[in-house]
């Protein structure tokens, strides 16, 4: 057991909080707001350990042109890896977005229950036309 | 006073989450996602990762609120009151968040700089990056170079997002159907004429943020910032100019088309990088092969170009997904109320009824 | 040349996508987007017939684990060309079953998308770096998700949505298991992080095992496991011909060679299914999936959904093999993966083909048939026999194995399922077959119109696919020896 772990328990709290949102809620913009809280906080974990105690952001601190000797940096990777995830999450908001339109157009609601009555009954109508249009 | 300013933050974060999750009015609540963005984007700061940080101000905080606010002027802003307690969903939430705790009682303290995370492959970006590249921005240089494929394939990822969102939302609008009748004219004026602070605001600031975009772009080498930030502040000036002055005054400026083909371009550029370096004989985006006597020189060309790519692509996409939404008629089905005035969604009547049809 | 094969594959569909976009005439757009898929299959297959000693390919040539590494072995070069040849028969269906938009002026964004789907899922599997999976997966997922809202009912869009949903909270699991294998490496390269895992003071941290349960959850999510398939379903079903055949025969596929890799390379079996005991946990979940699958399938009323299902159920003879834990099962699991692969996609665009005659999917529409449309019937009924897994087909040779696989580790009980849920299979074949042959047709319904009837765009790839899967079931040894070599490699956290 360590004590420097406080901090990962807070992004673990934030992970759940967008996690319940997108499981609980039933609003599909809803689910979506808490996918993004999800990611973001997941990209909080990543950088979280790309920190050094005392460091400084990973852009060398030039001394005549070349690096200067005795500075820490923090871990310029993490950050790659979070540019991408950031990326992946704007990309999958857009898009998810952009279904939530054409569902809204389509049904005329975007609440989860709502459609899912529809599709239901649609299903039960077109099950029923067939039974008497069929021989 | 780090601690202090960390534990401010993350406090704010977590009423935040608790906020968002418990508020049933989503105009509030997404300007709220908005804002835990932005309070993550200092987070970043205080922990060295300004890239990100850039990143994420300018993508959740602007680009992704304006997404949000853009959907719900074309759906609805409020959202029904829950029927029964989710108890699956806090039963799953409970066991996932348990078992992450479990799994960080391993984990190397935070700032450790003896962590895993920090002697493996890190240490030689961390060591070597100004010999092998010589660029003062380590991330760019992991970035665009050592992980560029990486890059590469996160180009690819807004570019299917850009093909997805067009392939979702641009049918049914009025350029796509030769021969209907040109759509009622969309007048901004009268929110325009209200709004004189903003109007002259937003054409004083725009210059200036066009040039910052650029700055950022051919700075990102040196300081944070590259490509990606770039395209994003570029498009989210266009867009602020967008909601003032309604998203015609925009195309105008920058057509439809041309935008569209410039998510291609940009994707070109990065991959023709690629293809280049593979016909000289060396792997693909191995830009030393550019210039074969000084690889140093070889590798700032390759992210020169690549960065140049991903500015375009970054920039062009934006800016499609903004113009499908800001185009995309209000359907409305059962009118609630009307849409927000300064995302430019127009009430238009004419519903094809595809949809409806194909499901009866 | 020939060195950049392994780069090829992947970056040819990648950046022929946005060519379309920039070409746009449709015309033009089918014929380069085929070409592109043909390309890269012409690239995989010539990796697979060549590839001995595996192949490391050094991306912006900066060697493992400091820079990103494509890998081919005879595992990836076996599914690379088995998803590219997948690909090029399901793109020759076009935009069959699509809403009238795509055809109307979006024709290069559909083509575009399916590149970039192939792309992502090639790169997957090419890929030897943990970081890159991710990028890749979210390639073929964002497209996936815009490909499936553009079937025909508005179903396709609430079906694509709830995907997208389950699907990036799938996809945000992987990343958290990476990010915490990552804390405990300090590696991304997926060679090097099993390397590290071999030490105490990582493998047997609870960091490990916890970037485990998300790893898995993450890709079983993707790869519909039990109970965690409810996306599946609709997905299938709903989406436009082209993309439902594809999906069917690749997208689970591919996530299951993921899976088969984080198991016995990154983890390795011993850690798995020795220190975790995984292998019953995970015995359990494929029995209920192989009976909740085909048991739903019996009862479904349209053909795609019917498919659908049965793949849920295709799906836990999949990771029973996966959870023997032996060499015997990662041979089984592979050579079923790619067997029912081609079958399920064949039978995918035999539906195709039966809607463009019927014009509905519904199994009461299809009466009479094996007389209105012999062919498709026909056709059909050999699918229809691969899943079963009747001797002859390629899903008997693989049913086979699997079998062998589970009587080898003294599963008595698993073999006995096998042999239950395979009847099983029989009875939701039969029941569309009954309505085929044993149905008079409606009477309204037009008579046999002789071989012009057909929509031979649609059946001539599914024919070509069905006889393959004979083929490859009749004459089935230089594959098998294939695989079984394959297996061996990857069994012993080679990759």
């Amino acid at each position: 057991m360590n004590t420097g772990i406080w901090n990962y328990w807070v992004v673990v709290f934030l992970m759940m909080a967008g996690l319940y949102v997108v499981m609980a809620k039933r609003n599909y913009v809803k689910k979506l707001m808490g996918l993004s809280i999800f990611q973001v906080s997941v990209i909080m974990l990543y950088v979280s350990m790309g920190k050094v105690t005392g460091g400084t952001a990973p852009i060398y601190v030039l001394d005549g042109g070349t690096p200067a000797e005795g500075i820490v940096y923090s871990n310029a990777l993490p950050h790659v890896l979070m540019l991408t995830a950031i990326v992946v999450g704007v990309a999958t908001t857009a898009v998810g977005l952009g279904l939530i339109v054409r569902v809204r157009e389509a049904y005329g609601s975007v609440e989860e229950d709502v459609v899912t009555e529809q599709d239901r009954a649609a299903e039960a109508a077109e099950a029923r036309d067939f039974a008497e249009a069929g021989p | 006073m780090e601690l202090l300013i960390t534990v401010t933050l993350f406090a704010f974060l977590i009423w935040m989450a608790v906020v968002i999750g418990r508020q049933r009015d989503l105009f509030s609540a997404s300007m709220l996602t908005g804002i835990f963005s932005l309070i993550c984007a200092g987070l970043f700061t205080v922990m060295d990762a300004v890239d990100v940080a850039f990143t994420e101000a300018a993508v959740g905080a602007g680009i992704s609120t304006v997404l949000f606010l853009a959907t719900l002027a074309l759906t609805d802003e409020r959202e029904r009151r829950p029927e029964h307690t989710p108890l699956a969903a806090i039963g799953v939430v409970a066991l996932t968040g348990a078992a992450l705790v479990y799994g960080t009682l391993d984990m190397p303290a935070y700032g450790d700089p003896s962590a895993p995370v920090h002697t493996g492959v890190a240490r030689h970006y961390m060591e070597r990056s100004w010999d092998e590249i010589g660029l003062p921005n380590i991330v760019t240089g992991v970035l665009a170079s050592y992980r560029g494929f990486d890059t590469f394939g996160e180009l690819g990822v807004i570019f299917t997002a850009g093909i997805g969102v067009s392939l979702l939302l641009s049918a049914g609008t009025p350029e796509l159907t030769p021969g209907a009748p040109p759509p009622p004219p969309k007048s901004r004026a009268p929110y325009v004429r209200e709004m004189p602070i903003l109007r002259t605001v937003s054409k004083a600031l725009m210059p200036y943020i066009l040039l910052f975009a650029l700055y950022v772009q051919a700075h990102g080498d040196f300081g944070p910032g590259g490509g990606f930030q770039a395209g994003v502040i570029f498009t989210a000036a266009l867009i602020l100019y967008g909601l003032i002055w309604g998203p015609s005054a925009v195309e105008a400026f920058a057509r439809r088309r041309l935008v569209e083909r410039a998510t291609a371009v940009g994707l070109l550029i990065y991959g023709g990088v690629g293809v280049t370096t593979l016909t000289l004989g060396h792997s693909f985006l191995d830009y030393s092969a550019l210039s074969p006597e000084h690889p140093q020189h070889g590798q700032h060309w390759g992210i020169f170009v690549v960065e140049l790519g991903v500015g375009i692509t970054v920039s062009a996409v934006m800016l499609v997904i903004y113009y499908v939404f800001a185009s995309r008629p209000k359907k409305d089905v059962s009118p609630m109320r009307q849409p927000l005035p300064l995302l430019g969604g127009a009430c238009v009547g004419d519903v094809s009824t595809e949809d409806a049809e194909a499901d009866s | 040349m020939k060195e950049q094969l392994p780069v090829l594959v992947v970056v040819v569909p990648l950046l022929t996508a946005p060519l379309l976009v920039l070409l746009r005439a449709p015309a033009a757009v089918r014929i380069l987007s085929l070409l592109a898929a043909a390309a890269s299959t012409a690239a995989a297959v010539t990796l697979a017939l060549t590839v001995e000693a595996p192949i490391s390919y050094h991306l912006g040539g900066w060697p493992p684990p400091i820079g990103i590494e494509y890998r081919v072995t005879q595992a990836t070069a076996f599914v690379l060309a088995l998803v590219t040849t997948i690909a090029t028969f399901s793109l020759l269906l076009g935009a069959r079953g699509t809403r009238s938009e795509v055809t109307n002026g979006r024709t290069h964004l559909f083509y575009a998308a399916f590149l970039l789907c192939l792309a992502g899922l090639l790169g997957m599997v090419v890929t030897g770096d943990a970081f890159n999976v991710f990028v890749f997966l979210e390639i073929s997922s964002l497209s996936t998700y815009a490909l499936v809202a553009m079937g025909r009912r508005r179903r396709a869009f609430t079906a694509a949505l709830n995907y997208l949903i389950l699907g990036t909270i799938g996809g945000t699991f992987v990343l958290i298991g990476i990010g915490l294998l990552f804390q405990m490496t300090g590696t991304l390269n997926a060679l090097d992080i099993a390397r590290h895992m071999t030490q105490a003071e990582v493998g047997g941290t609870r960091t490990v095992q916890v970037a485990f349960a998300f790893l898995v959850v993450g890709f079983g999510i993707k790869l519909a496991v039990f109970p965690l398939h409810q996306w599946l379903p609709n997905a299938y079903a709903e989406s436009p011909s082209a993309v439902s055949s594809f999906l069917a025969g690749t997208a689970t596929k591919v996530i299951y060679f993921q899976t088969m890799r984080a198991l016995l390379v990154l983890f390795g079996a011993s850690y798995v299914f020795g220190t975790l005991r995984f292998g019953l946990f995970l015995g359990v979940l494929s029995l209920l999936g192989m009976f909740a699958g085909s048991l739903a399938a019996i009862y479904q009323t349209s053909l795609k959904r019917l498919l659908a299902y049965s793949s849920i159920g295709q799906v836990g003879y999949l990771t029973l093999a996966l959870s023997f834990g032996s060499e015997a099962g990662t041979y089984a699991g592979l050579l079923h993966m790619g067997a029912h692969a081609i079958t399920k996609t064949a039978l995918f665009v035999v539906a195709a083909a039966i809607v463009s005659g019927v014009g509905t999917d519904r199994i009461d529409a299809l009466a009479g048939l094996g007389k209105r449309l012999p062919l498709c019937a026909f056709a059909f009924v050999l699918g229809g026999l691969g899943l079963i897994g009747v001797p002859g087909t390629a899903g008997f040779v693989s049913k086979w194995a699997l079998l062998e696989a589970a009587l080898a580790d003294g599963h008595l009980g698993y073999a006995a399922a096998l042999l239950l849920s395979s009847l099983l299979a029989v009875v939701y074949v039969w029941r569309v077959v009954e309505v085929m042959y044993f149905r008079q047709p409606p009477p309204d319904a037009p008579a046999a119109r002789g071989l012009r009837g057909y929509d031979w765009g649609a059946l001539g790839p599914a024919l070509v696919l069905m006889v393959a899967s004979i083929l490859l079931g009749v004459w089935s040894s230089p594959i098998t020896g294939y695989v079984r070599t394959a297996a061996t490699q990857l069994f012993r956290g080679g990759l």
